[in-house]
């Protein structure tokens, strides 16, 4: 699904990821984990296609090169992030905004647009299997919503754009237990065979509720070090630097 | 077509001109034309007196110079001031005696004159460059004695009703456009609501400039009766033309004890090429009177098109408890200029205004908002509210916000709030994110911050100007 070779990507002339790389197949779930500045940010970025970055190296998505997509097309194709810091968009009406969003996604796959009617019964269907209060849909896009109710807002939009490729972005900084496990549940429910997660996070106790297949450690813009769940929890006693130490 | 033909019709879709032929009074502004007019029209006596009084007075104006957007000097000898398509000199009795290249005309705007295709409850008056060439839904607004006809047939059908109040509001002294308006003004809509009746459907006008090298200066008179109420919209397109045109119209609005006139303009004249070449000067006076106690005027505007954009659609609040609304987008794109805003005088006790003003710059665009809010002595307990957004695309255009307020009056209750913010990368990336493209982006993000002002345009179109909104700013981001 994703495969990431030889990453390098700078910003300002300052190095960030550094022979970078990564292969995700279906169905995976991929935890990467590293300390502030690692790059894992930065990882998200260049995958979703935030302009401002020097990229050399090669990412294939479905056995396309990525980075020569545009932004909207990578996320009509499939690839969604989370936010992790979701911006306000005063005036914009969440529950248009994400009609729209759904809208034109849906005519990239070939499939009938939803009339509001319809649009409006999946979302009931779905923030009612999340619960999530479907009151902050008419409100304003995140405008005024608190750090719990941002990442709702997004975990609820990943439901329904139903993407392939799910990068979350620190999504867990910031919640309280009740938020974190509706955000866990969220990804959860959505983890299938041909569905793809990718979760950058600082701190190891979303892994606790998502379990993920592999986890990788993150430092100075490389992976030094690859295990399976457990990898986690060591993490969380030895802290990174035992990690780098002991490579 | 030729390929920058094309290029061009893309970006301006109302820009095509239609070949028909038309009779125009003699270049250049005189006496003379005045009469030529007046005489065209077949006006009574009184009328022309009335023009030429007003055209004396224009002798010894100078036009206004304090506004922002400067403009090469107009020369008033090299316009034609009157210019009508041949087939309609005389005022069409049906449908059936108007050209149908002017039905084509219309039809290409997305105005259907024919009565089986009308709009549905939304009566039509299309004015092309001097005259009116039709108005629609006539014999149903008479059964409940609504008067909906082009100005010059009111001059001669009702001349008491014209007599009192054309020129009450925008007297013909006023200030020099509006002078000029009075003395060489060729058609526009006349509207009489009598005492106790809700005008069933929304009546509209609908403004072509098509002959070149003319000024179009139509003028507006709108009259709500006692206990009446109306919602009236108009809406405007001209062909492209390198050359700045000229529109210089007069609305004047009436309200009466307990009356409401609810008006609307979605203004697209052609705004010039990219380079900021041609276009038109839309330099029009609207003022409104809420003579009658409990009276509301409510004033909303879509302001996308024309090179300049200056004015300042006003209330009187004269009755006590009248209300006096402004709801207003102006986008400028390209080398577009706008000074727009509104007027409140506050005469009556308890009078209310409310002013909601967004602004929208791109590329090299100038937009200024200037506002006076008026409380005199007598208006006890009279309350503004005064909201002016800008937003800004880029970073060569201009957002500029002027407000004057006046208070003379201890009890008087005024708020301000101005914003001014740009669309920013982030609020893009995330639109980007989620499947769409810079310009439906942009086009939502916009429309979000002009959405109070859009929600008070007429359900139907309402739609359209969203659209327009978007269009109009389109290229605008990178």
């Amino acid at each position: 699904m994703l495969d990431i070779k030889n990453l390098n990507a700078s910003i300002e002339g300052k190095k960030i990821l550094k022979n970078f790389n990564l292969n995700i197949k279906p169905g995976e779930v991929h935890a990467i984990m590293g300390p502030n500045g690692s790059g894992k940010s930065t990882l998200a970025n260049v995958l979703s296609g935030r302009k401002g970055y020097e990229i050399e190296g090669t990412v294939y998505y479905e056995g396309k090169n990525l980075l020569e997509i545009p932004i909207e097309e990578r996320a009509q194709k499939g690839i969604f992030l989370a936010f992790q810091y979701p911006i306000e968009i005063p005036g914009v009406n969440t529950n248009n905004f994400l009609k729209t969003s759904l809208n034109t996604i849906r005519k990239f796959r070939g499939l009938k647009e939803l009339d509001s009617l319809d649009f409006l019964k999946l979302v009931k269907e779905k923030s009612k299997k999340l619960k999530i209060e479907e009151k902050i849909l008419s409100r304003q896009l995140n405008v005024g919503f608190s750090g719990g109710e941002k990442k709702k807002n997004e975990i609820l939009q990943m439901s329904i754009l139903e993407p392939k490729l799910v990068i979350l972005d620190e999504t867990d900084s910031g919640l309280d237990i009740d938020a974190l496990r509706i955000v866990s549940e969220g990804v959860n429910s959505l983890r299938d065979k041909n569905r793809s997660f990718l979760i950058i996070t600082h701190y190891q106790r979303l892994l606790n509720y998502i379990k993920p297949d592999f986890v990788h450690v993150l430092v100075n813009g490389k992976i030094v070090k690859t295990g399976f769940s457990d990898l986690a929890q060591e993490l969380e006693k030895d802290g990174y630097e035992g990690v780098s130490i002991a490579k | 077509m030729k390929q920058q033909e094309i290029e061009k019709a893309k970006e301006y879709k109302y820009g095509f001109t239609t070949d028909i032929e038309s009779i125009r009074a003699p270049k250049g502004l005189n006496e003379d034309v005045v009469r030529f007019i007046s005489n065209i029209k077949k006006e009574p006596e009184w009328m022309l007196k009335w023009r030429l009084k007003a055209f004396s007075r224009l002798k010894n104006l100078k036009e206004p110079d304090w506004q922002k957007p400067k403009f090469p000097k107009i020369d008033y000898q090299d316009l034609y001031y009157y210019s009508a398509p041949k087939s309609v000199t005389d005022t069409p009795k049906s449908l059936d005696e108007v050209d149908p290249k002017l039905i084509e005309t219309y039809k290409k705007l997305g105005i259907p004159l024919q009565e089986q295709k009308k709009l549905s409850g939304i009566a039509v008056d299309a004015v092309f460059d001097s005259v009116s060439v039709a108005t629609t839904f006539k014999g149903e607004l008479t059964k409940k004695g609504i008067i909906f006809c082009p100005i010059s047939e009111a001059i001669r059908n009702h001349p008491d009703l014209v007599k009192k109040y054309l020129g009450s509001v925008i007297p013909i002294t006023d200030h020099y456009f509006a002078t000029l308006n009075s003395a060489v003004f060729t058609d526009g809509s006349f509207v009489y609501i009598p005492e106790g009746v809700r005008c069933p459907m929304e009546l509209s006008t609908y403004f072509r400039i098509n002959a070149s090298e003319t000024g179009q200066f139509e003028r507006t008179l709108i009259i709500a009766d006692k206990g009446s109420y109306v919602s009236y919209l108009e809406g405007c397109t001209a062909p492209m033309r390198d050359e700045n045109q000229l529109h210089a119209a007069n609305v004047e609005l009436v309200a009466l004890d307990d009356a409401e006139i609810k008006y609307s303009t979605v203004q697209n004249w052609y705004p010039g090429d990219k380079d900021g070449k041609g276009g038109i000067y839309n330099f029009v006076t609207k003022r409104g009177a809420c003579r009658g106690k409990n009276s509301k005027i409510s004033w909303t505007q879509v302001e996308t098109g024309s090179a300049i954009t200056w004015k300042y659609p006003s209330c009187i609040l004269q009755g006590d408890n009248s209300v006096g609304e402004f709801y207003s987008i102006a986008i400028t794109n390209n080398h577009q200029k706008a000074d727009t805003g509104t007027k409140m005088i506050h005469l009556g006790k308890n009078t209310k205004s409310k002013i909601i003003s967004k602004g929208i710059s791109a590329g090299f665009a100038d937009n200024t908002y200037r506002g006076l809010v008026k409380i005199t002595s007598k208006a006890n307990n009279a309350r503004n509210y005064t909201q002016c957004d800008s937003l800004l695309m880029g970073n060569e255009c201009g957002a500029h916000t002027i407000p004057y307020i006046e208070n003379k009056n201890s009890t008087a209750n005024i708020e301000h709030e101005a914003t001014t913010s740009k669309i920013s990368d982030e609020q893009l990336f995330y639109c980007n994110q989620r499947g769409l493209n810079q310009e439906e982006a942009v086009s939502l993000i916009v429309n979000g911050f002009c959405k109070e002002v859009l929600q008070q345009l007429p359900m139907e179109f309402a739609v359209e100007a969203q659209k327009l909104v978007g269009i109009s700013l389109e290229g605008s981001v990178g």
